[in-house]
């Protein structure tokens, strides 16, 4: 409710402006209110939005700034960087690079920054930890000249390729993480290359965990489509009993669920036992269902069923069953007219159920760390590893980083296809 | 009545609340974490009982699986949580590194009971600037007796071999003390692990030789699990940490057995996370755990050897089972013929290579 308004003329022009009652301007007024109203709005999601951005904006953020940002060779190393800025890498830097290099050593042992410069450096040219940090114990101890003394204590800083790794690492935005979670790095002169082929794993695994969801989609399709059919299609009453048995295990809990499949598929588990028992396979020949890929994409299905069924069914409640009847009466056959009339009206559904469990699934964590095994583990899985074990965040970050990628990529294409504005989740 | 009631429960709830907030400043508890299982108990029963009762400070224990990401995360967030924790070699020496811990003054820790100095009384490598040692643990493999009715395995070849005897491996899931194995059961001297390993050659060699048994691994992560995996017969046999096959055998009495050939030993070691709340009695802590008593008293627990050589005369029975913990340790004449120390410098400076390469494999 805007207030009570008046219209009323002053004078008897027709282009005097209209005025309330008590005499301002009838289209101020009418802003004024919209404004209070606006305000009104804008405090009631304040709260929403400040959480949304403290929580969700705004960590994200800073993990992606978190896989560029490089500041730890540049602080700690001044006078290093500053020489190298300058250095060609044809051949290993004169000893000005090395008096430099034993000063910066020296300054960050004793402010015990060393062993962070040594591991990220570690984590571009395997090995360099102890070089960095060994070199740190003994330079205080040496003096000018200091090129033949760092080469004779370690070969490495007789090598380009150690040289390079420093210099490579100098500036305080770096590419070096996403160049790593899709197997690549700079060499020694400073072109892209492919990694040596035993270590690479991050494409691969891109591809098995983009793989591995597009399976889920499609069982939770193939699956998902009859129970929403069917659900949609059942008297109420009926309908809403049926409901139930979707929604109890989609408010289970996911570790029990998870923990469910690995009791039931597991080779001393029950469906392993019943088949011995029933006489299929005998106790040598107990089949490996779980920890492994084939695992994960039963158990994920299971478990991201229901946000397939939930938006097919809302959308299917909506399709008036006399479009069905008119099809029919008009000649179709009962397939046909399924087929051409009520399959293309669930098409919004479909695009947001899987949309939704493609989205839930690249993302997938626990469960493929449950029951993944060796080649059932995903890109998350990866992502976890470098966060947990390794620490290597900038890398983990970037993977992440990826990740989110893929996902707005998505999100873009189904929005110019299908558009965002016909989700519809139920 | 009801007043009081209800005065008491507002008073209990805030005494709870207040107790929640100063737990991590008040200095009458200590937060310790270690691995869990038999291994917690053992430092439990040789060292946080005898402390609470000397001393009435409470201690707190936890579990966590190995690694930094913990102690990285409370440290870089300035929220210590953990007071005390038990690491291993590599782990300690990286996050001294990094400067995850506290500086340790080695002038804190007291004399052997026999009188000798104790930078002299820990065996070598074990006080290190921000961590002191205590255990001597080995990474063994284990098989099930039941398996193999005539006559099991005896040697590190035996494990990669599938064909004479058959069955699934369990592994822990990381490169490190793996690709050790591996060379050694490819006929690889002891005293040459490393260096092969320091060569893209040698680590090629360690990964085929893994490739050969890779269809018949499974990976385990949590120390508490290759003995339920023996015991479940998911697999037939399985590398473990020796204390916690021990404890299965001596104490759950499963039929099990320890090969220790290529056993490869390894220290555990305390360290005190960066900005600890209860840094001094942590300190407090070590002294009072490492002394030759304790020591020795955590061998009645665990057959874990002790890092001081004055313990080692002072061990005796298991304290339930009864058995002479004597022979069980890894450190004992008989175990140790074939043993080979983890290089924690080796593993510090090659586990972020070694582990991509391992995870690439496993994917592979």
């Amino acid at each position: 409710m805007v207030g009570p308004y008046s219209l009323s003329y002053r004078g008897g022009e027709m282009s005097e402006l209209l005025t309330t009652v008590d005499g301002r301007p009838l289209k101020e007024a009418l802003a004024n209110a919209e404004r209070s109203k606006r305000i009104r709005a804008v405090l009631l999601v304040l709260p929403l939005f400040v959480f949304i951005f403290f929580s969700f904006l705004y960590p994200i953020a800073l993990m992606l700034y978190r896989s560029v940002e490089n500041p730890l060779i540049a602080e700690h190393m001044v006078e290093t960087v500053a020489i190298l800025e300058n250095w060609d890498v044809k051949e290993v830097p004169s000893e000005e690079a090395f008096a430099a290099l034993a000063n910066d050593l020296v300054a960050a042992r004793k402010t015990r920054e060393i062993g962070k410069i040594a591991t990220r450096l570690n984590f571009e040219t395997p090995g360099l930890r102890s070089v960095i940090t060994g070199t740190g114990r003994k330079a205080p101890r040496w003096g000018p000249p200091f090129k033949e003394q760092f080469i004779a204590y370690r070969s490495e800083w007789g090598e380009l390729e150690t040289w390079a790794t420093l210099k490579r690492l100098s500036p305080t935005i770096t590419t070096v993480n996403y160049l790593a979670a899709v197997d690549r790095k700079l060499n020694v002169e400073g072109n892209v290359v492919q990694i040596d082929e035993n270590y690479q794993i991050y494409v691969d695994l891109f591809m098995r965990t983009a793989w591995m969801s597009i399976l889920v989609t499609l069982a939770c399709v193939i699956l998902g489509f009859p129970i929403a059919y069917m659900l949609a299609s059942l008297p109420l009453r009926q309908s809403n009993m049926l409901m139930i048995l979707v929604l109890l295990p989609f408010w289970t809990s996911l570790l029990v669920r998870t923990t469910s499949w690995i009791v039931l598929l597991q080779t001393q588990g029950v469906l392993n036992d019943l088949m011995v028992w029933v006489g299929i396979i005998n106790d040598a020949q107990r089949i490996q269902l779980i920890f492994n890929a084939q695992g994960t994409v039963i158990a994920m299905t299971q478990i991201l069923l229901p946000f397939m069924v939930l938006p097919l069914y809302s959308v299917m409640k909506t399709i008036p069953p006399s479009y069905l009847r008119a099809a029919e009466s008009l000649g179709a056959h009962r397939f046909l007219a399924f087929w051409r009339v009520y399959v293309p009206n669930t098409l919004p559904g479909v695009g947001a159920g899987c949309l939704l469990v493609f989205i839930l699934a690249i993302g997938y964590y626990i469960t493929p760390a449950l029951v993944g095994g060796q080649d059932g583990q995903m890109i998350s899985n990866m992502i976890a590893f470098h966060m947990q074990k390794s620490l290597n965040w900038g890398l983990a970050a970037a993977l992440g980083g990826l990740l989110l990628l893929g996902v707005v990529l998505l999100y873009w294409v189904y929005n110019k296809l299908v558009g965002i504005d016909r989700l519809q989740m139920g | 009545m009801i007043t009081k009631l209800k005065f008491t429960t507002f008073v209990a709830a805030g005494a709870i609340a207040l107790g929640a907030m100063a737990s991590s400043a008040s200095a009458e508890s200590l937060t310790v974490v270690s691995w869990g299982g038999a291994y917690t108990k053992s430092q439990v029963e040789a060292y946080h009982k005898p402390f609470t009762k000397e001393t009435g400070i409470s201690i707190l224990s936890e579990n966590y699986s190995g690694g930094l990401a913990e102690v990285k995360a409370q440290v870089e967030a300035g929220s210590v949580k953990w007071d005390l924790i038990d690491l291993e070699m590599s782990d300690a020496v990286r996050g001294c590194d990094e400067g995850l811990f506290e500086q340790i003054d080695p002038a804190i820790l007291p004399k052997g009971d026999d009188g000798t100095p104790a930078e002299k009384d820990f065996i070598d490598g074990s006080v290190t600037d921000c961590a002191v040692g205590t255990i001597v643990w080995s990474t063994i493999y284990a098989y099930d007796k039941g398996k193999f009715p005539g006559g099991g395995p005896k040697t590190m070849a035996d494990f990669f071999n599938t064909k004479a005897f058959p069955g699934k491996r369990g592994m822990r899931k990381t490169p490190k003390a793996n690709l050790e194995m591996a060379l050694i059961a490819d006929g690889v001297s002891n005293d040459k692990v490393y260096a092969m390993l320091e060569t893209p050659a040698g680590v090629d060699r360690a990964f085929a030789k893994l490739d050969s048994i890779k269809d018949s691994v499974v990976w385990w992560e949590a120390g508490a699990q290759p003995p339920q995996l023996l015991a479940d017969g998911e697999v037939a046999m399985t590398t473990a940490y020796n204390g916690r096959i021990f404890n299965a055998i001596a104490v759950e009495s499963k039929a099990f057995e320890i090969v220790w050939d290529g056993q490869v030993y390894d220290l555990d070691l305390w360290a005190v996370p960066k900005g600890a709340p209860n840094k001094d009695t942590a300190m407090k802590f070590i002294a009072f755990s490492t002394d030759t008593k304790r020591l020795a008293a955590q061998a009645a627990w665990i057959s874990y050897g002790p890092v001081r050589n004055s313990s080692i005369p002072l061990i005796g029975k298991h304290a339930e089972a009864g058995i002479e913990m004597g022979p069980h340790m890894p450190t004992a004449a008989a175990n140790f013929k074939t043993a080979i120390q983890n290089d924690f410098e080796f593993w510090a400076d090659r586990q972020d290579e070694l582990n991509n390469r391992f995870n690439a494999w496993l994917s592979k």
